[in-house]
């Protein structure tokens, strides 16, 4: 219990520690953002847009101070300011669009991966020496050495465009229009299908490389040669002892897997064009649109710190000893 | 570390190295990774990339920013590695990218890692408050997430190799300063540093001569972690268009690739020169790292060399503490 409060503690921070590099930043760089969007969108901003920019960021004459507290009350309240790309839309709206496919598709990639990575990793290790366990680690390390988007770029190229058995681009049909039909969710499916595996191949070598040092370890230890030694079947000695225990210190990286493919999810996205978080990201780049790249970094943090709580609190949930604590 | 080091040269390592004579730990460290497999492949690949930053560009007879044939030709004699959808030179804009990104890589990885263990060494040596203070920012920053901050810093400062640089060292050091604060806790609780502080040695020259020598292998592996990080990181960052675009780095390699829609035109050779090098740096890497690896953790090493010392105990394989011996196997 106190090590759940503790990290806590610790997300709050991140929290607020995000929240104020998100109100920094823009301050501590030359010039002001909101005038070089206006410069930029001259004669496509109204001018009533420049104050409400202004606002949104919450440039105003008043003292630092009252500023940061005025942008704090903002951000509770939800208030992420106006997107330029997609003015007059507010960044909570145009974030809207994008967060459930970015959640779905990563959701869905890491879950893949870390329940096959973990399952090799203790096969692998089961068969030391074997063939399994020499080939894998090298390839799965090797195709861990591209970077996610490069993967994203040849699997678009191998089994997109030159089979053609995978739609392209975007997350569902432009022909069908989004509604819990079953059409609808094969189309979902089939256009999550390239992006997935590409996320799954990149970030498997880590997952099984995990399990298979914690699993040395946990195969030296006594009871699971008291376990050989009753004679219980080679199959449940695996996974009821072994892999059940050497999958604890996986669940703890787990949390820190979720962040890190979110980041590379970001790139993917980009490559097959998924209205995700990360094309968001991409469009408020490349239009300068602060406040909504900004709302992004800020949902992605939280949505980090979010899935880390509910990692420790599943951990908690799995291992007793820090119950006992 | 010393003494696991010493034991893995006793024992002889996969390789067939002989068990080096020398026992100082910065030399002994260096000469089992050379007799390493899986290292001297590593090191051999990370040196042909470093010869092919300095030295390529000058074997190369195109201009890697010149327009010199027709857009999206295919490999042949004049262009081994085909044109970029501008009508550049492939091989020379792979070649040419090595040297920006390697500098970017190897200087990063340097600094992330020369951060991290200033901050992670101090508070694990002193512990009390500014151990918390510091592992409190360690862990925030440790939790945010990278690449996203990344991209929001670097679309404010001014487009560049620089910029990228910032930008990588500041998402980069947090896990570098963890992993050496808990072997700093680990190593001060050590009867040498009881003994040189109470021979009233100074807190600097503890830290310095005396601890230090005893993580070079972890710092070492904190370098490399930090230079793939810093590579991986650098070539996203500008695939985004977040660099400078115009600067030929294999990020913006994969940039341009991307803008000019070379893979919904079938133009693989701009792409696959790019993502093969990057990732057979990051290999060559992680190889050195597995490397150091097993050399101060004799559990994970090698396969044959866990069979073959299976073997010299009279034990069967599959089993890592074989107390029984289970027959008719």
């Amino acid at each position: 219990m106190r090590h759940l409060l503790k990290n806590l503690g610790l997300y709050a921070l991140a929290a607020w520690a995000s929240l104020t590099l998100n109100f920094i930043i823009p301050r501590m760089m030359p010039g002001d953002p909101a005038s070089a969007m206006f410069a930029r969108f001259a004669g496509q901003l109204q001018p009533e847009a420049i104050e409400a920019l202004r606002a949104a960021f919450g440039f105003t004459n008043e003292p630092l101070l009252q500023q940061y507290f005025t942008y704090l009350s903002h951000m509770f309240q939800g208030d992420l300011g106006i997107s330029v790309a997609y003015f007059p839309a507010s960044v909570t709206e145009v974030i809207g669009t994008g967060l459930g496919w970015t959640l779905l598709l990563s959701g869905t990639a890491v879950m893949i991966s870390f329940a096959l990575g973990s399952l090799l990793g203790v096969i692998a290790t089961w068969r030391r020496g074997g063939w399994l366990d020499s080939t894998l680690p090298p390839l799965l390390s090797f195709l861990g050495a591209f970077p996610y988007f490069w993967l994203a770029m040849v699997v678009l190229y191998g089994l997109g465009y030159s089979l053609g058995a995978f739609p392209l681009r975007h997350a569902y049909s432009d022909m069908i229009a989004p509604s819990l039909s079953g059409e609808f969710i094969a189309s979902v499916a089939e256009h999550m299908v390239l992006p997935a595996t590409s996320i799954v191949v990149a970030s498997l070598g880590g997952w099984m490389l995990g399990m298979r040092s914690t699993m040395v370890g946990v195969l030296a230890e006594d009871y699971i040669s008291l376990a050989n030694a009753k004679g219980l079947s080679q199959g449940r000695i695996m996974f009821h002892y072994a892999a059940r225990n050497a999958l604890l210190p996986n669940i703890t990286g787990f949390g820190m897997a979720i962040g890190f493919v979110l980041s590379g999810s970001l790139l993917t996205e980009i490559v097959f064009s998924y209205p995700g978080q990360g094309y968001l990201l991409i469009q408020a780049v490349r239009n300068q649109d602060y406040p909504l790249m900004q709302g992004i970094f800020l949902t992605i943090t939280l949505a980090v710190l979010g899935a880390n709580l509910l990692v420790d609190i599943l951990y908690v949930w799995l291992d007793p000893r820090t119950r006992a604590r | 570390m010393q003494v696991a080091n010493q034991s893995v040269a006793q024992m002889g390592e996969a390789g067939g190295v002989k068990p080096v004579a020398r026992r100082s730990p910065r030399t002994g460290l260096l000469w089992q990774l050379l007799g390493n497999r899986k290292a001297s492949v590593g090191v051999g690949l990370v040196l042909f990339f470093i010869a092919m930053a300095l030295f390529g560009p000058l074997l190369v007879s195109h201009d890697p920013g010149a327009f010199v044939g027709a857009p999206h030709e295919a490999p042949s004699a004049e262009f081994p590695l085909g044109t970029t959808g501008q009508g550049q030179d492939v091989l020379a804009q792979t070649v040419a990218g090595a040297r920006t990104s390697l500098t970017v890589g190897f200087i990063v990885g340097l600094t992330v890692m020369v951060i991290g263990a200033i901050i992670g060494m101090t508070a694990g040596y002193f512990g009390g408050w500014v151990d918390s203070a510091l592992s409190l920012l360690t862990n925030v920053f440790l939790i945010i997430p990278g690449m996203p901050m990344a991209v929001v810093i670097a679309a404010y400062l001014r487009p560049g190799p620089v910029t990228i640089g910032v930008v990588l060292v500041v998402t980069g050091w947090a896990w570098n300063a963890r992993v050496l604060r808990s072997q700093m806790l680990a190593l001060r609780e050590k009867d040498f540093v009881s003994a040189a502080l109470v021979s009233g040695e100074g807190h600097l020259r503890i830290i310095f001569r005396e601890i230090l020598p005893n993580m070079t292998s972890l710092l070492m592996s904190g370098f490399i972690s930090a230079t793939i990080y810093a590579i991986g990181a650098q070539v996203g960052l500008e695939f985004l268009g977040i660099g400078d675009v115009g600067v030929v780095t294999w990020g913006t390699n994969l940039y341009w690739a991307s803008n000019n829609a070379a893979l919904l035109t079938g133009a693989w050779w701009t792409v696959v020169p790019t993502g093969v090098c990057v990732a057979l740096v990051g290999f060559a890497l992680v190889l050195i790292n597995f490397a150091i690896d097993e050399m101060t953790n004799p559990r994970l090493r090698t396969d044959r060399g866990w069979t073959r010392m299976l073997k010299l105990n009279k034990l069967e394989e599959g089993l890592s503490t074989p107390v029984v011996k289970r027959h008719g196997r």
